[in-house]
């Protein structure tokens, strides 16, 4: 095993995991602010993604179908807000988590009744397509290597959002108070729009991102959802930095482990059979890292001390 | 109009027992295929309501057990056809048609599996509860999908029904039989476990934690143990299930099924006896009715739940007797 394929590998894991970034940052932003579980954000990230392919197909531009994917899926989440979510606040969880399965159902066939049930493909723009060759000889797709360049930009935007903005001030304050900040005279429900439309809008970026290296099609954005909840749980569920720490550590388990469980199994059981279990346990990687986690620490790793 | 609910109740019993007779009179046979689905569909969400209605957790993993069931049902029944034996590491056993021994298995294996996953799981509450149940699910959905030996991702199709000793399982009202005396018998046990003093500290586990353990009761224990009853009774679903299509796959274990399966007890009222049969009744006939006439149907089911949970507080059993909650 040479160190240009592990480089490559854990370079793929990064671009995996600041995708999943994108996805449980609005997750986690949401609960923190609202307290409310969106099964539902899959299905902004495939709005996303089709919103992206639908322009791409008729401009030609990949500039513009991002614009397309971010407008699509923040104003996707603004009507849902508004319609649904805003009567969801103070309810339980199990209704929210019916409500927002009940809002995956309405996206995901409505979507198949607007495009089909034949996947879409968006294309790389040319300007990124191809490999660069990075310092000690390493072929890389340039277009992996933007998404990871994007994927730390969004996260020190959301970070200086957060933090520096009187926008995030705000933000902060919803998550330790609403009360107290609708009695200062925040607009609480704009507020609430806002954090959900913004969250919506990152989770339809990665679904175009990513959708440009899969295809988009109904269904996409489950798995992703799945994989973005043990992300917001490893992290510990309302921290943003806990979320992009989750997400890394996700991205890199669960493709470095595909890559290198089976060679470690090598070791020790023949070839087949190393192959298959490696494998197997590789599938289940991130599951077992999250138990641990939670194990160790059940409100994960940056969560609030319950 | 205000039903009673005793009377509700005992007209779902009646009408599961006469839909099918009428069916065998009319020669319908995919009709009794239809209400068997149903019946097994409640008997897994009867299962998920003791902890669900009764004790408040919010399992979104207990496709687990429903796969679980399914599984040791397809497992058995694969060596028993294929006359190979089933090896276990430290002695190996041969496979069996026989669906008592069959739901024994897939009852234990799930007791046992619903042991770990609840010791895990039950150290966390609220929303951690609800995100690492629908973990484990996928865990164990892609355990499945790349267990070769086992078809992967292609499932396994067992040729014949098992057996069970004195029926023809393969006439489908006989079948309809087994799963029906099967629902009764839990719903009997659902309905004095409510009342049984487990059954109420195990009510007030959901509504006060720390007041039960001031008089001495340890809450975890009494979710444990209904966590572990729960996913038994899910698993012999489970089995049930899998015998009905002659076939598992990993789709058993799927987080929409275990979506499906709250869905069924939301429709019909959480935490009331019925709820889930009523759930599951109203679920297969909206699937098969809507399936034919669009193949949209999802998107009015989706309608149909948003509806329920925001306006129908205490799903149609709360609708039809005038009370929103079945702990009132």
């Amino acid at each position: 095993m040479s160190s240009i394929l592990i480089i490559e590998q854990i370079l793929n894991g990064l671009q995996f995991g600041v995708m999943l970034f994108l996805m449980a940052a609005g997750l986690t932003l949401i609960f923190g602010v609202m307290g409310l579980i969106n099964l539902a954000h899959g299905s902004l990230y495939m709005v996303g993604a089709f919103a992206a392919a639908a322009v791409a197909g008729a401009t030609g531009s990949f500039l513009l179908a991002l614009v397309a994917a971010l407008a699509a899926a923040a104003l996707a989440g603004a009507i849902v807000e508004m319609a649904v979510i805003r009567r969801l606040y103070n309810a339980p969880h199990l209704d929210q988590v019916l409500a927002t399965f009940a809002l995956i159902l309405i996206f995901s066939e409505g979507t198949r009744w607007v495009f089909g049930s034949f996947p879409l493909f968006l294309d790389i723009p040319d300007a990124l397509s191809g490999p660069v060759t990075l310092p000690g000889g390493i072929e890389y797709p340039l277009y992996r290597l933007t998404l990871i360049g994007i994927g730390l930009a969004v996260a020190v935007g959301l970070w200086a959002l957060i933090e520096r903005t009187r926008l995030g001030i705000q933000i902060r304050a919803g998550e330790n108070d609403r009360e107290m900040i609708a009695a200062l005279g925040v607009d609480i429900s704009k507020l609430y729009t806002l954090v959900f439309a913004l969250g919506a809008a990152l989770a339809g970026l990665a679904g175009a991102l990513v959708g440009a290296i899969q295809s988009v099609q109904v269904g996409m954005g489950e798995p992703v959802l799945i994989l973005a909840f043990v992300v917001i749980v490893i992290g510990g569920i309302g921290s943003v930095r806990g979320a992009f720490v989750g997400a890394l550590l996700v991205g890199l388990t669960d493709t470095l482990g595909g890559v290198f469980l089976p060679e470690l199994f090598k070791l020790f059981m023949e070839t087949g059979a190393a192959q298959k279990s490696g494998s197997a346990l590789a599938s289940m990687g991130i599951y077992v890292l999250m138990g641990l986690v939670l194990i160790w620490r059940p409100t994960g790793l940056f969560g609030a001390r319950a | 109009m205000r039903l009673n609910e005793r009377y509700l109740n005992a007209v779902m019993i009646v009408g599961l027992l006469a839909l099918p007779l009428w069916a065998v009179v009319a020669d319908q046979p995919f009709t009794i295929t239809l209400v068997t689905r149903a019946v097994i569909l409640a008997l897994a969400a009867v299962g998920l309501n003791i902890i669900l209605g009764i004790g408040g957790m919010v399992s979104f993993g207990h496709a687990v057990f429903f796969g679980i069931g399914g599984y040791a049902m397809g497992i058995l029944a694969y060596h028993a056809q294929t006359y190979t034996a089933l090896d276990l590491g430290l002695f190996s056993m041969d496979g069996t048609k026989s669906m008592p021994m069959i739901w024994l298995v897939a009852m234990i294996l799930s007791a046992i599996v619903a042991v770990f996953i609840g010791l895990l799981s039950l150290r966390t509450s609220g929303v951690y509860f609800i995100m690492i149940t629908l973990a484990f699910g996928q865990m164990f959905f892609y355990f499945a999908i790349s267990w070769a030996q086992y078809g992967g991702e292609d499932g396994l199709s067992i040729y014949v029904r098992n057996d069970f000793p004195g029926l023809n399982t393969l006439a489908p009202i006989q079948f309809y039989t087994i799963c029906f005396t099967l629902l009764c018998v839990v719903l009997f046990l659902f309905a004095r476990l409510q009342a049984s003093p487990f059954g109420l500290a195990l009510n007030a586990a959901r509504q006060t934690s720390v007041r039960v353990e001031t008089v001495g009761l340890n809450p975890m224990q009494l979710k444990l143990l209904a966590f572990v009853i729960s996913g038994a009774i899910t698993g012999l679903a489970g089995a049930l299930f899998a015998d009905l299509n002659r076939f598992v796959s990993p789709t058993m274990f799927s987080w929409q099924l275990s979506g499906e399966l709250i869905v069924l007890i939301i429709i019909g009222g959480v935490g009331r006896l019925m709820g889930p049969v009523i759930g599951a009744c109203v679920f297969v006939a909206l699937e098969h009715f809507l399936g034919e006439l669009t193949d949209f149907w999802h998107v009015y089911l989706g309608l149909v739940l948003l509806c329920i949970v925001l306006f129908g507080r205490g799903g149609l059993t709360g609708l039809l007797t005038g009370k929103e909650g079945a702990h009132v």
